[in-house]
């Protein structure tokens, strides 16, 4: 049983969207933290960057932030972990993160340390074999299970970590571990479990810690907290001078982009976090006891994967006579028509949003009824070539100045446009792959590499 | 607040956002400052599985989740998107601008 507390930094909820902020992160290593740890993931971003093995954060905020890292860590000589790198957690992503420890370690003449990582890819083929072999993979929030056509749509897979590479990583004595996909809370569970802490608390205190000062009031993003796990209890401290924890921000992370307070799913159990009490203990920290864990019977780990629909171009008109501000439906209506005409009732996509109505929240909107006095249509074409996406879309766009509305005045042309073009976007993709799936060894889809690093 | 009138969430809240719940899901938080304000809006029926899937047009099997969640005196429900995140003809990657016609419900007074 571990007779002391550990003590957790964490100076960003999503390292290298936006780098962290280096006046409360020294604040927080000058407190001589045990671990020093970020998620770097997000399936927030959409399905793109998985699809196309890219990241959405700069490399030189990526970098930022691993340097400040790197060099609090070994100054220390405490562990430095960085979960779902680059984004997406591919393997390409983690392969990017180690090349940059290992250039900062350089840099600055580092004394030699272990760097560990895993990772998190699957390869369709593998998830090919399994379902042919009858193994059933589940789909989550409403999917159904998967089907071969549904997985031949996909172009890349990772599979979600538990703790449990991580935990083999610090037994192998990393010093630096770079994470592949993992769920956000494991990465501060990880070494808690492995030191002997209730799985529970371990847990709570890598959900509360992972958005860094997201738990923190007032509002301020990529500021340093700081969780310490004792036997009974977490407290998370806020390290801003200006950033207090409070029992209504810590609770009111716990809703934070789930979709319920009480429960948070890892690769192997089940937070509970429906009896947790909260507690102001000094004017910047919480305390919680009470959340539960279960482990699960076997370990499921869920995949995320993602597919290539098309290439995509977008086109943009405004409208501003009122009785075609009335009928803009039928306007949209007439250019589709003309693209049916071209290329038919399938084989591409045409999506328009309509802004100045409807364009953020589409049917749902209750004031669809009552739109501006103009409105801006956006028009995205989607297919297979960028030859045939470009026409869909100048179509789709181009055409809308030719409607032919019956009452309408102005004779000489429908829409306004501010570019007579469309423009190339980066291609669609679509999640394709939000399940899980049976793991005999909870170790098996996440291969594990240790090296010494030798400035 | 005097008998026979009533304010809306815009007014009583001091959090409401919308927010991705993973891909499919996009999850609505509705967060009040003091307990009773909380309390009133939780008594007032305001706010419930048949409300909220009557303001957002969807049947109520589309609401995954609504909880009420007294630590942080919020109100909470997840709704499954139409498409997942990000697909092609989603206008709003990460869901978070689908919480205004929230601002707009009348609460009457306790």
């Amino acid at each position: 049983m571990p007779a002391q507390t550990l003590r957790f930094l964490c100076p960003n909820g999503h390292l290298g969207f936006a780098p962290l902020k280096t006046g409360s992160f020294r604040l927080g290593v000058e407190t001589r933290p045990d671990f020093i740890l970020a998620d770097s993931g997000s399936d927030d971003i959409g399905p793109g960057p998985l699809g196309s093995d890219t990241s959405t954060s700069p490399r030189e905020w990526q970098r930022h932030d691993l340097e400040h890292m790197l060099l609090a860590a070994r100054e220390l000589g405490v562990p430095m972990i960085i979960g779902s790198a680059g984004d997406t957690g591919t393997n390409s992503r983690v392969d990017l993160y180690v090349e940059m420890i290992r250039e900062i370690a350089t840099k600055h003449r580092l004394p030699p340390f272990k760097i560990g990582w895993f990772y998190s890819e699957m390869a369709p083929t593998l998830l090919r074999e399994k379902l042919a072999g009858g193994e059933v993979i589940s789909g989550l929030d409403g999917r159904p299970d998967l089907t071969a056509e549904e997985l031949a749509a996909t172009d890349r897979i990772v599979a979600v970590a538990g703790v449990h590479p991580y935990e083999a990583l610090l037994d192998r004595g990393a010093d630096v571990i770079i994470g592949g996909r993992s769920s956000d809370s494991v990465i501060f569970a990880a070494p808690a479990v492995r030191a002997g802490y209730p799985e529970a608390l371990a847990y709570y205190l890598g959900k509360v810690l992972e958005c860094a000062s997201f738990n923190a009031e007032p509002y301020g993003g990529k500021e340093t907290v700081i969780g310490e796990i004792s036997m009974d209890d977490v407290k998370v401290t806020a390290m801003h001078p200006e950033q207090r924890c409070t029992v209504a921000s810590v609770a009111g992370h716990a809703m934070y982009e789930r979709s319920n307070p009480f429960y948070e799913h890892v690769a192997g159990g089940t937070l509970d976090m429906t009896h947790c009490v909260y507690e102001q203990l000094t004017e910047k920290t919480t305390r919680i006891t009470g959340p539960t864990f279960t482990r699960s019977q076997g370990v499921r780990v869920k995949l995320e994967g993602a597919g290539k629909v098309g290439e995509r171009y977008v086109g943009f008109v405004g409208i501003r006579d009122p009785y075609t501000v009335a009928h803009v439906d039928e306007v949209i209506g007439w250019a589709r028509q003309q693209v049916r005409e071209r290329f038919g009732e399938d084989g591409y996509e045409l999506h328009y949003q309509v802004y100045g109505r409807n364009g953020v929240m589409g049917d749902r909107d209750p004031l669809k009824e009552r739109p501006g006095h103009e409105v801006g249509v956006l028009v995205f074409g989607v297919a297979p070539t960028r030859e045939m996406a470009e026409e869909v879309a100048i179509t789709g766009t181009r055409q809308m100045f030719y409607a032919r509305l019956p009452n309408v005045k102005g004779t000489a042309g429908g829409v306004a446009f501010p570019l007579d073009e469309v423009v190339a976007a980066s291609p669609a993709y679509r999640w394709t792959l939000n399940h899980t799936m049976r793991v005999d060894d909870p170790l098996e889809l996440f291969p594990l590499h240790v090296d010494e690093v030798r400035p | 607040m005097s008998a026979g009138t009533s304010k809306t969430l815009g007014e009583l809240a001091k959090t409401v956002r919308s927010k991705n719940a993973g891909v499919d899901k996009i999850t609505f938080d509705v967060i009040f400052r003091e307990r009773e304000t909380y309390e009133l809006v939780k008594r007032s029926g305001v706010l419930t599985r048949a409300t909220v899937a009557a303001l957002y047009k969807v049947p109520e099997e589309r609401i995954s989740d609504f909880v009420t969640f007294d630590p942080a005196y919020a109100i909470k429900f997840t709704l499954y998107r139409e498409r997942p995140s990000g697909s092609p003809g989603d206008a709003d990657i990460f869901g978070a601008q689908q919480y205004a016609p929230l601002l707009d419900v009348e609460v009457p007074s306790g």
